[in-house]
């Protein structure tokens, strides 16, 4: 007799999940974790998955939350650390101040100063509570042991202490501040866009010291060479052709008005924002909407007699029409489209250059499982090939923006194939 | 000796349309469900990059996708007096391989079979009486009815998204369809693709001589869609780069467009790929499977325990896959005993090519399911008493490709070589098309599956044997076909045209179909069948068999549509019955 | 035990998944990466869990032809396939032929690949002496074997048959009739079958023509442009739409045409 007549397939799953959260209590490094605090426990989960943590802090097929991904700055690469109540290679002898201490001030506990790929500069914004909350969650995962060699920067950047001045000049301490002639929903917005969801970290430029630049927050950034866009109200290079509404079906599915998130934003989707309350959606896509706009001038198109529009156009009929159409109007659901799209027409031409030589997966959610890719072209098409579509992409079809020259191609080529530069 | 692996609930070998949807729907059901594949896990941006795919050489005619004969083949004869040979290359019919099987290269024409063709020797004895069957038939109902058959139908072509149009709704005839077919529940879920020139001629020709053309089922859509698992496609491009190959924008219904995308979310799925099971291993007693065995990448053999065994390959080798593991008593043509192996059918075809003058076909403009169809000629849907013969044949006109290492057709007579060889090449490419007739082949007790006494695969495993030829029901039938095609090819303006018989005996060079059926067919005996109405082997309670091989015979329709609405037929007995109680669904 | 051709043809043309390359991967590919290495029990198996396993520039391209010179054929075997392809495909009023569209080119390197060597075929013996000719190819002698031992036969066989001339030293009337010959059977070598030298040369000369000029034959797209096949071109919506119209476009091979600019 078979062994699954005993079980009711229908029900065992849901039946499992409890289990598999109680054993998650029950087990021998979590015996830290609370089992009254488990209200506390699933609001910071729900504020982990907020921070979008496990993208940084888990290495490549390893364990979430055990630390080991190499994180790239200018300034060389910082493996990121073992969160997991692990008591010598975690978090597990750290106390809630020295978690909220690491949150605000970006601290250790003994006191030596953190680097701002941990974005301390805005979970400095995070209420106590909610710190609390994040760490209630961690302290109930199961410890990991896993030693993370936290020392690879290079001279001078390996000198923890200069941070001191860093922070000095860059890094506003504070929590988070309601602003009391705007709506709650703007303000849980607010609270969520500029803390934890740390979004102007990649959507903000950043200045020599590896700072965000205070005074072009959310105007567009470069992350692990893809182009962040500018999330600003702007109508040209940001979300003021979105109503709130798109803004929230994006975030939730992936995917809208044509535009499917790539790149780090898949994972972000993937791994945070799919999961977020509706509500909190909403109270974000408010809030950059009602933000305010802020973008460069268009520029005016490239001419259509320029030589790389005529290459740039044979390209793209040749190749990309199959797929993004002759209009560069794209398929719903499956192959973005590019008239008018902001990620087309940002000055920094990093994405497009990179999704082509690349290629690149898009977001995968419950709703839209099929995480439409693009395929790699890099060992198709030459790095004047490759300028030229790009070009011709950003100036078609109403688009309109700079030239992109086969040494910029040839420099994001180097970047993102390990081909010599 | 293998290593045990922990246990799962389900095993299932293959990870093609069939295994595909089996995995999703047993894994959304909440058990943990291993797909074991021996090909390579393919995905559409990876492995049909739109600069890497459309390549002719590469995969029409070296076959890089495919199952090489180098790791398995069969053995073929016409019959049972000659020496069975190995096919070394593929010819005839090309077997596919790797996660989405014979589903990523296919052309797409996606039918339903007509009532008619399910109880088949009961509607042919009733018409015409039992002495009009061909001599040495094994033709036999299938034990299930279309109306039982149809919302499985409908789900699959639902998942595929499907680009067609009803013929009959809930039982009123559409203008535009196919009036001969079985009822439908709703109208197809994506309309019919655009027909070429040529179609357009054929539509015009055919419909003036009384006859009910209509566009084939195709899935290669004509427009974006999104199926009920979320997965989303794009519009098909013409580009003519279907059958043999993978689509390269997502417009071709495949487990890859349709399945794959939702299955990997299930969190207790998983795919182990390049890993090749060589057995199923059954409890002493033989009734129940206990594992399956498979052999990795690096050589290294697994026994996955199971309690739930899913034979998911292809239909061939499904077949074999039971031979070697003694799932079932074997079919011994001597004395026409025993089941596995029984009733293997194939494919016939035949029709008539059609010169045209002055005229743009534009051949190359087309796609794997593109083409008008009629089925007035098809099934038992024409008096067949005048004729002396059973079965019948749709009739297309089709362009699924215009690819010119194998497609550059010449009228019969032109020099193979030389000056006037590649003037005619030249001046014909674009006013030439075919009228074809595929036509149905019917089970015989002479055509049959066994292991080869001979030769072997690397592993050491007998290969099987394939002694098949086409009958003279069937030579009949196609010639008589072929007429017809010649008919509608004049009357469509052609200039002159050329009767393509049905070449006999059956030969592996050409390629001529690869919907081969039959050696584990369904069926209401034990006696005459190796599965149950459910799949189910009658033999081993626990293993399931998905597939073409499951056809009793092969009637006038490419097999997919009706592979997968077996496919949902079989998951919901297992859903609703066996998980409830597991064992024999039908008593014997 | 089994070798799959397909995990060396990954190894080769994909990018190593062992190469430490942090830079410019996106976390996305190194979590899908993982998917791919995850062993289960300790089974070396590639397991697919999770997310759909995709990786950065992840393609598998053939590797293009460069002309020039020959890595299968001595010189002289190479004359005489050029001398043969330009009967079966002559160069005329009508465009190129065959030698001119580099097809000895193209089935010189072929010959040096898995094609050459039957590498993916059953070639398990035992080899029927008298296959049905329904059984189709029966013979153990790969396409390598095949070029070396039938073009030192038709080597013989014209020395022997025409002055001590070899192939390239006929005129194109001797040839063709030589080469009709040996399509029907009629001529009989020494010691090999003259029908599959041609078979083989035949067959070969259709591919080298009409085959992606990547492979080293059909130059300049020359075969397609003889009978207007637009190549890798993906997208014939306008076609459709506009029945019965002569094609203008030129075609596009996969690397390409003149109109995408410098490579």
């Amino acid at each position: 007799m078979s062994s699954i007549v005993k079980k009711d397939a229908t029900k065992r799953r849901s039946r499992l999940r409890p289990l598999l959260a109680l054993a998650l209590l029950v087990a021998p490094g979590a015996a830290l974790a609370d089992p009254d605090n488990l209200v506390e426990i699933t609001r910071g989960k729900a504020l982990v998955t907020a921070g979008d943590c496990v993208a940084c802090h888990t290495a490549p097929g390893g364990t979430p939350f055990a630390g080991g991904l190499a994180l790239q700055t200018p300034f060389g690469a910082i493996m990121t650390p073992n969160i997991t109540p692990d008591s010598t290679t975690g978090i597990g002898s750290w106390t809630a101040d020295d978690f909220a201490r690491a949150m605000h001030d970006g601290r250790r506990p003994d006191g030596t100063r953190l680097y701002p790929a941990f974005p301390y500069t805005y979970y400095t914004k995070v209420t106590r509570a909610d710190s609390d909350a994040i760490f209630a969650y961690l302290r109930s995962l199961e410890p990991v042991s896993n030693s993370v060699n936290r020392s690879t920067l290079p001279f001078p950047f390996n000198i923890r202490s200069s941070m001191a001045v860093w922070n000095g000049l860059f890094f506003t301490p504070g929590e988070f501040k309601s602003d009391a002639n705007k709506s709650e929903e703007y303000n849980r917005g607010a609270y969520l866009v500029e803390g934890l969801g740390h979004c102007g970290a990649c959507h903000t430029p950043l200045n020599a010291f590896g700072a965000n630049k205070a005074d072009r927050y959310l105007q567009g950034g470069v992350v692990d060479n893809w182009t962040a866009p500018n999330i600003t109200n702007d109508a040209q290079a940001g979300l003021g052709k979105w109503s709130v509404e798109e803004i929230v079906q994006y975030l939730k599915t992936g995917q809208a008005r044509g535009v499917i998130a790539s790149g780090p934003m898949k994972d972000v989707v993937e791994n945070s924002t799919a999961k977020l309350p509706d509500a909190d959606l909403k109270a974000m896509a408010v809030y950059l909407k009602e933000r305010g706009a802020a973008g460069p001038s268009a520029p005016s198109p490239v001419a259509a007699s320029d030589s790389r529009m005529k290459f740039g156009e044979a390209i793209f009929v040749d190749t990309c029409a199959a797929c993004h159409v002759r209009s560069g109007e794209g398929i719903p659901n499956v192959f973005p489209k590019l008239a008018g799209a902001t990620i087309a027409t940002q000055d920094d031409p990093a994405s497009l250059i990179h999704i082509v030589v690349t290629g690149g997966q898009g977001a995968a959610t419950a709703t839209h499982p099929t995480a439409p890719t693009m395929p790699s072209f890099g060992y198709r098409l030459s790095d004047e090939q490759i300028a030229a579509v790009v070009t011709y992409v950003r100036n078609s079809w109403g688009n309109a923006a700079s030239p992109v020259t086969a040494d910029t191609v040839k420099t994001v080529r180097g970047k993102v194939t390990g081909a010599a530069d | 000796m293998a290593r045990r692996l922990p246990r799962k609930d389900v095993a299932i070998v293959g990870l093609g349309w069939t295994g595909s949807i089996m995995a999703l729907e047993l894994a959304r059901a909440g058990l943990e469900v291993v797909a074991i594949e021996r090909g390579p896990w393919r995905d559409t941006a990876t492995d049909f990059n739109i600069g890497t795919a459309p390549d002719e050489l590469r995969y029409a005619v070296r076959h890089d996708i495919f199952l090489r004969p180098r790791q398995e083949t069969l053995t073929m004869r016409n019959n049972s007096s000659q020496a069975a040979l190995p096919i070394r290359r593929w010819g005839s019919f090309l077997p596919g391989n790797g996660v989405g099987g014979a589903g990523s290269h296919w052309n797409g024409q996606t039918w339903r079979f007509l009532p008619d063709d399910l109880r088949i020797r009961s509607h042919l004895t009733e018409r015409y009486g039992a002495g009009f069957l061909p001599e040495g038939n094994q033709i036999q109902d299938w034990p299930m009815s279309y109306d039982e058959l149809e919302p499985f139908y409908d789900k699959f072509e639902y998942v595929l998204g499907i680009s067609g149009k009803a013929g009959n709704l809930k039982g009123e005839v559409q203008p535009g369809g196919n009036p001969f077919e079985g009822v439908r529940s709703r109208e197809y879920p994506t309309p019919p693709m655009k027909q070429g020139y040529s179609q357009e001629l054929f539509t015009k020709a055919a419909s003036g001589m009384g006859l009910h053309p209509f566009p084939r089922p195709s899935a290669n859509l004509s427009t974006a869609y999104t199926n009920p698992y979320g997965c989303s496609m794009a519009p098909c491009t013409y580009c003519g780069f279907c059958e043999r190959f993978g689509c390269s924008n997502y417009s071709k219904s495949s487990p890859q467009t349709c399945v794959l995308p939702a299955l990997v979310r299930e969190p207790n799925f998983e795919a182990r790929t390049e890993c090749e099971v060589t057995k199923v291993n059954l409890s002493g007693d033989g009734k129940m499977a206990k594992s399956v065995t498979y052999i990795d990448a690096n050589g290294e053999e697994w026994e996955q325990p199971a309690d739930l065994v899913l034979l998911c390959a292809y239909g061939l080798f499904n077949v074999r896959l039971m031979l070697l593991s003694g799932i079932g008593k074997p079919y011994d043509f001597s004395s026409g005993e025993g089941v596995v192996g029984r009733n293997y059918a194939y494919q016939t075809g035949s029709g008539a090519t059609a010169f045209f003058e002055n005229v743009n076909f534009n051949p190359f403009a087309a796609a794997g399911s593109l083409g008008a169809a009629l089925d007035d000629y098809n099934s038992d849907n024409f008096d067949h008493g005048p004729h002396g013969f059973v079965g019948g044949a749709s009739i297309t006109n089709a362009y699924t490709n215009g690819r010119p290492i194998m497609y550059r057709p010449t009228p019969r007579g032109t020099p193979t070589w030389g000056s006037a060889w590649k003037k005619a090449v030249r001046d014909t490419y674009q006013r030439v098309t075919n009228v074809g007739a595929q036509g149905s082949v019917m089970s015989y007790r002479a055509n049959y599956l066994d292991l080869d006494p001979t030769y072997k695969d690397q592993l050491g495993r007998p290969l099987m044997r394939m002694t098949f030829d086409f009958q003279p029901n069937e030579i009949k039938m196609a010639n008589w076909m072929a007429e017809r095609c010649e008919e509608i090819a004049k009357a469509m303006g052609a200039k002159t045209t050329q009767l393509n018989r049905l070449t006999t005996p059956w030969n592996v060079v050409p390629y001529q179909s690869t919907h081969n059926t039959g050696g584990a067919v369904t069926g209401a005996d034990p006696k005459t069948s190796a599965v149950n109405r459910y799949l189910q082997s009658w033999d081993v309670a626990n293993v399931f068999v998905m597939g073409a091989c499951t056809f009793p015979q092969n009637a006038g329709y490419n097999p997919t549509g009706t592979v997968g609405a077996l496919t949902y037929w079989a998951l919901d007995a297992i859903q609703n019955k066996y998980l409830k109680s597991p064992g024999a669904l039908v008593q014997q | 035990m089994q070798t799959d051709d397909r995990s060396l043809m990954r190894a080769k043309f994909a990018p190593s998944t062992e190469k430490p390359k942090h830079a410019g991967m996106s976390r996305r590919s190194l979590l899908a990466t993982a998917a791919l290495l995850i062993t289960t029990s300790g089974a070396t198996a590639k397991v697919v869990t999770k997310v759909l396993p995709w990786r950065p520039n992840e393609v598998y391209p053939v590797t293009p032809v460069v002309p020039g010179g020959w890595l299968f054929f001595t010189a002289d075997e190479a004359a005489v396939v050029d001398a043969i392809v330009d009967r079966l495909i002559p160069a005329d009023e009508l465009g190129p032929g065959a030698k001119e569209a580099g097809v000895t080119t193209f089935i010189d390197r072929q010959l040096t690949g898995p094609y050459g060597g039957h590498d993916w075929l059953y070639m398990q013996g035992p080899f029927s002496s008298n296959p049905l000719p329904t059984q189709g190819l029966q013979s153990p002698l790969t396409p390598r074997q095949q070029y070396r031992q039938g073009l030192a036969a038709l080597s013989a066989y014209c020395k022997a048959n025409f002055g001590g001339r070899g192939f390239t030293d006929l005129n194109n009337e001797e040839k063709e009739k030589l080469l009709s010959g040996m399509e029907k059977g009629d001529v009989k070598f020494e010691g090999f079958s003259s029908r599959m030298l041609f078979n083989a040369v035949y067959a070969n000369t259709m591919e080298g023509f009409f085959a992606d000029p990547i492979y080293g034959g059909n130059k300049d797209m020359a075969g397609w442009k003889l009978i207007g096949f637009p190549g890798v071109r993906y997208d014939f919506r306008d076609v459709i739409d506009n029945p019965n119209k002569p094609y203008t476009l030129p075609p596009v091979s996969m690397q390409g045409r003149q109109a995408w600019g410098e490579r």
